[in-house]
C-alpha cells in the first residue's frame, strides 16, 4: 500500500532537510561564481550598486 | 511487491548526514584546506575572495571524495584495525555501495566545479590527485610495498600545488617545493606513528616498513628522510615566497626535527618499550607542528610582503 507519508519520510527527515540546505548552498555558490566570473567588476545586473560604490 | 520489501534496509540504524560527512575524512580535509589556502594566498596573483572560498571548498570536496573512495576500497582492513573500526562502513552505518557512489559523484563534481571556479590546470591537478590517492596508492601500492607511505604521501602533497595553480594557472618552482615539503615530510611522520602502532598494521597485513623490515630499518629511514626534509624546507626559504618568518621557522623546526630523528635512530626497540615509545610519540606530535608552522610562516611572509615590509629572500 502506498501512503502519502511513509515512516521512511519521518526517519529521513533530518537527512533530507540537511541535503536540501546543501543544495540551496550549492545554487548560491554557482550563482555567486557566475556573478564574479562574468561580471569581473562590471554591473551585470544593472542595479547601479557598483556605480554608486565607485562614486563614493 | 510489498511495501516492506521496498523500503527495508539491512543495516540497523538509518545513516545520518554526519555519517556521510565522516566518509569524507574531515580531519584530513582540514589539512587539505589549510595547505591549499596557503598555496593560493602566497601566489603572486590576486584572486577574488569569493573564488578563493569556492576553489578551496572544491579542493576540499575532491579530497573528501577520495577519502570516501579510500574507505570503500579499504573497508575489509578497516574492520580489522582498531584505529579504523569506528569508520562509517565498518561500523555498519553506511554501505560500501553508498560510499562508492558518493565518492565518484563528489569527485566528478569537485573537479568540474574547480575547473569552472579557477582554471583547467587546477581542475586537472585535482583529478590527478584523486586518481593518485585512490588508484595508485589505495588500490595498488598500499597493500603491496613497504614504500606505500612514501609514494602515497604525494596525494597529500598536491593541495598547495593546486592552490597555487588556482591563482597562477600553472606550476612553478615554488609550488613544486611546497609539494616536496609535504611529500618528504609524510614518511617520517607516518613511520613514527607505525613504530608505536605496529600491531594494527600487522594484523591488517598492510606492509608497513616496521612490519616488513623491522624497527631498526624504519629508524634509519626516518633519519634519512628528515635530513632530506631539512634541505627541501630550507630551499623554499630562498624562493620568491620565502622570507624572514619562514627562514626563522625552518631553522628552528628543522633543528628540533633533526634532533628528534637522531634520538629515534640512536635507540632500539628495547629502549623504546622501556619508556612506552615516548620519543617516537614526541616526534610524531612535533611532526604535526612542523608542517603547520612552515605553512603558517609562509602566510606571515606573504602578509609582510603585501604590507611592503619585506621583499623576500629571493
Amino acid at each position: 500500500m502506498i501512503r502519502a507519508t511513509h515512516e521512511i519520510h519521518d526517519r529521513r527527515r533530518g537527512r533530507n532537510f540537511g541535503l536540501g540546505l546543501i543544495l540551496i548552498a550549492f545554487v548560491g555558490i554557482v550563482f555567486g561564481m557566475t556573478i564574479v566570473k562574468v561580471g569581473g567588476g562590471q554591473d551585470v545586473l544593472g542595479t547601479g550598486m557598483i556605480n554608486q560604490e565607485a562614486g563614493q | 511487491m510489498s511495501d516492506t520489501s521496498l523500503h527495508s534496509v539491512a543495516r540497523g540504524a538509518e545513516p545520518e548526514l554526519k555519517d556521510y560527512f565522516a566518509l569524507l575524512k574531515p580531519r584530513v580535509m582540514s589539512l587539505v584546506v589549510f595547505t591549499a589556502l596557503v598555496g593560493l594566498l602566497v601566489a603572486p596573483v590576486p584572486v577574488h575572495p569569493f573564488l578563493i572560498f569556492t576553489s578551496v571548498l572544491f579542493i576540499a570536496l575532491g579530497g573528501g571524495a577520495s577519502g570516501a573512495l579510500n574507505m570503500w576500497w579499504d573497508a575489509d582492513i578497516d574492520r580489522i584495525m582498531r584505529r579504523t573500526q569506528k569508520r562509517p562502513i565498518p561500523a555498519g552505518k553506511v554501505s560500501e555501495g553508498e560510499a562508492l557512489g558518493l565518492g565518484l559523484a563528489l569527485s566528478g563534481l569537485a573537479v568540474i566545479m574547480l575547473a569552472l571556479s579557477a582554471n583547467i590546470v587546477a581542475g586537472a591537478l585535482l583529478a590527478f590527485t584523486i586518481f593518485f590517492y585512490v588508484v595508485i596508492y589505495t588500490m595498488w601500492l598500499k597493500r603491496w610495498t613497504p614504500q606505500n607511505i612514501v609514494i602515497g604521501g604525494a596525494a597529500g602533497a598536491f593541495p598547495p600545488m593546486i592552490g597555487w595553480a588556482v591563482a597562477t594557472g600553472g606550476v612553478s618552482v615554488e609550488s613544486v617545493l611546497m609539494f616536496a615539503l609535504i611529500f618528504i615530510w609524510t614518511p617520517p611522520h607516518f613511520w613514527a606513528l607505525a613504530l608505536f602502532m605496529k600491531s594494527d598494521y600487522d594484523e591488517a597485513k598492510v606492509p608497513m616498513l616496521t612490519v616488513t623490515h623491522g624497527h631498526d630499518t624504519t629508524r634509519r629511514h626516518i633519519l634519512a628522510y628528515t635530513v632530506l626534509l631539512a634541505v627541501t624546507s630550507l630551499a623554499l626559504a630562498f624562493t620568491s615566497i620565502g622570507g624572514p618568518a619562514y627562514l626563522a621557522c625552518a631553522l628552528v623546526m628543522n633543528f628540533r626535527f633533526l634532533v628528534g630523528a637522531w634520538k629515534i635512530w640512536k635507540r632500539d626497540t628495547a629502549q623504546a618499550e622501556a619508556d612506552a615509545y615516548g620519543e617516537e610519540k614526541r616526534f610524531f606530535k612535533l611532526s604535526l607542528w612542523y608542517l603547520f608552522a612552515h605553512f603558517t610562516a609562509l602566510l606571515v611572509d606573504a602578509a609582510l610582503r603585501s604590507f611592503g615590509i619585506w621583499g623576500g629572500l629571493a
